[in-house]
């Protein structure tokens, strides 16, 4: 909008001891510190996660590897270091922010506090696109490797979901009732059709698909990270340009509508951006649950509901809780890590809880 | 010279019944106009297709120009507002278009000269879900009129008001409506604030609009008794405006 005349010419504002400016200014400079204090701790949870591990190594040894880099004398330290502990660090930032974003987008959008990137069913596609890449790789010799097939086939049934989904919002306009009913259905079927081969399968191929479904970093490779965070990079600059209208909707969907914002526009960008991230993140670790509920919490916590802090606390936190769970699942477990899954799981409970029991507005 | 804004409506229907004969309205650059008629006349269901967000699309012409429904600053009659947002914040949403990574300081100076100037300077980093229900109007107008909308199409922004405040946002709507020369079309129950304030009432009736003029002229006990179903007193005010004192019609009151 151009600048034009304010409303309100002549007008003398009462004389405040401090001006509306420098109390925006100084809230900004405290939301920014709070963002920076997470973003701090984020990434000493970082370290201390290249620090454990299942083989003990020294930080000192830890060290000398990171610096000889991937092609090291120390062969096994270089492969510890740079083919396991990095590519998981980078797969738990990753699948942690993007967890986050897709979380606070559902919750804007659905205008629910108890809505995550789970809440459309994606998690329970993705569970059947890996399941029947397991069972098919273990009937079929397949041209693909399973480490491959398994998170594409969980991507493009995470896709399939999708689809159905905005299918119903199409047909149906896309009020949170709507989408919400819709992502039940959905989820219900790729659950049902997840048993269905669970029950079918031979107990090897069983034990697979199970380890699959528990959310674990330990899938991470480099091709993972960099699919994944493409993923992630790509879906930024949409994020960016819808700041002010996902601020818009907090007021609620009528106002936002009178403002001027296409309010089903935006609900249907935001949702194929939250499937987008979410296929990115669980295909290829499996089902992290919590990650994507509890992050928009923490970040409306740390600086409220403007977006443009909003999205990025979001994204550390999701980081953070990840990264956390982690370092939490090798301390707990010395010999073979508990897998994330698991321990946002549990985590998870007690966390909810504390959410539905302070929970302010929406 | 500024021009007046043309507004033609088709038939406005709700569910399967039709609501609203096709019409035309004319509104003089800074008219005040109140939109008044009984309960389920079709007041919101004229605004909301005026505003861009009903089925059907009303068509809005300025000085030869078709008006986009951005530039209207539309009212909704339900307004409850559950987000966290300051009061600042809510008002700043007004220039929604107008806001990018940073906001700019001049935005920020403006919207609390615009607080100040509703009273609402001591809210302004209250968040929207403390306030009480006449704040959150208050500040939900303050945001419309942050806008500066080519016209405000307000459905029933007195509903939540204390008559101070009554008073002083249909003052402040026709101050607005006098500088900015954007037309002002509200749909009230308050009679006696309408005749007060309003330039023309449009009187919304039988699926039409039955009665359109000065308050004066189209405010008749015959017209209130039949669409209202009342029996009015109509006094007049120290500056001469009709004052409305509804008594229920004898023939409504239950025997005793
Ligand atoms: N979604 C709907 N489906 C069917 N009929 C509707 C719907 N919404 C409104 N109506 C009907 O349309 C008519 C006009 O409603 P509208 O809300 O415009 O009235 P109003 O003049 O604003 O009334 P009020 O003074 O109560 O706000 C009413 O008879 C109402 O029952
Ligand atoms: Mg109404």
């Amino acid at each position: 909008m151009t600048a034009r005349p304010g409303p309100v010419s002549g007008a003398a504002p009462a004389p405040a001891p401090v001006s509306a400016l420098e109390r925006w200014r100084a809230r900004a400079a405290r939301q920014g510190a709070a963002v920076l204090i997470a973003a701090l701790a984020l990434a000493a949870f970082a370290l201390l996660d290249l620090m454990t591990g299942p083989s003990g190594m020294t930080p000192g040894a830890l060290l000398q590897a990171a610096l000889a880099g991937p092609e090291g004398s120390e062969r096994a330290a270089a492969t510890i270091f740079w083919q396991i502990r990095l590519p998981q660090l980078c797969m738990g930032l990753i699948v942690g922010a993007s967890l986050g974003l897709a979380g606070l987008l559902m919750q804007t959008i659905l205008a629910n506090p108890l809505a995550s990137p789970f809440t459309l069913g994606f998690s329970a596609a993705a569970g059947f696109g890996a399941a029947l890449a397991i069972m098919g790789g273990a009937l079929v010799p397949l041209p693909l490797p399973g480490w491959l097939l398994t998170p594409a086939l969980a991507f493009a049934a995470t896709l399939a979901a999708t689809a159905l989904v905005w299918l119903v919002a199409r047909l149906r306009g896309t009020a949170p009732e709507t989408l919400v009913l819709a992502g039940i259905a959905v989820m219900f079927f790729f659950q049902s059709a997840q048993s269905l081969m669970q029950f079918m399968a031979s107990p090897e191929v069983l034990a697979q698909i199970v380890f699959w479904l528990f959310g674990s970093l330990l899938k991470a490779n480099w091709v993972a990270v960099s699919v994944s965070g493409t993923i992630l990079l790509a879906c930024l600059p949409f994020l960016v340009r819808d700041l002010w209208a996902l601020t818009s909707l907090r007021l609620g969907e009528t106002h936002a509508a009178a403002l001027g914002l296409d309010v089903a526009a935006l609900r249907r960008r935001a949702f194929l951006i939250t499937a987008l991230l979410t296929a990115g993140a669980v295909s290829f670790t499996g089902t992290i649950g919590f990650v994507g509920l509890i992050a928009p919490h923490v970040a409306r916590a740390l600086v409220g509901e403007d977006h443009r802090l909003g999205l990025p606390a979001a994204a550390i936190a999701g980081a953070l809780i990840l990264i956390a769970a982690s370092v939490t699942g090798k301390a707990l477990s010395q010999g073979a890590a508990i897998p994330v899954g698991i321990v946002t799981a549990v985590a998870g409970v007690p966390m909810l809880l504390a959410v539905i029991l302070t929970k302010k507005g929406v | 010279m500024p021009e007046s804004l043309e507004i033609t409506l088709p038939a406005l229907h709700r569910g399967r019944a039709r609501v609203l004969a096709p019409c035309h309205l004319s509104l003089a650059p800074g008219e005040v106009v109140a939109l008044v008629g009984p309960n389920g006349a079709g007041k919101t269901t004229l605004l909301q297709a005026i505003a861009g967000l009903a089925p059907e699309r009303a068509r809005l012409c300025l000085g030869g120009r078709a008006l986009d429904r951005a530039e209207i600053g539309f009212l909704p009659q339900a307004f409850a507002v559950r987000a966290g947002l300051s009061v600042l914040d809510c008002l700043l949403l007004g220039q929604r278009e107008a806001l990018g990574l940073r906001v700019a300081p001049r935005l920020i100076a403006e919207a609390e000269a615009l607080l100040c100037q509703l009273g609402l300077a001591d809210l302004a980093d209250r968040a929207m879900h403390d306030l009480s229900g006449g704040q959150q109007q208050r500040v939900l107008i303050a945001q419309r009129l942050f806008r500066r909308p080519k016209l405000l199409a307000l459905d029933e922004p007195t509903s939540a008001l204390d008559l101070h405040h009554q008073l002083e946002v249909m003052a402040l709507l026709r101050t607005q409506a006098q500088t900015t020369s954007a037309p002002v079309l509200a749909a009230l129950h308050d009679l006696s604030l309408a005749a007060r304030y309003a330039d023309r009432v449009l009187v919304l009736a039988g699926g039409q609009i039955e009665a359109d003029g000065a308050p004066e002229a189209v405010l008749t006990p015959e017209r209130l008794a039949q669409h209202w179903r009342i029996a009015p007193e109509i006094l007049r005010a120290r500056d001469g405006k009709p004052v409305i004192v509804p008594h229920l019609s004898p023939a409504l009151v239950p025997d005793r």
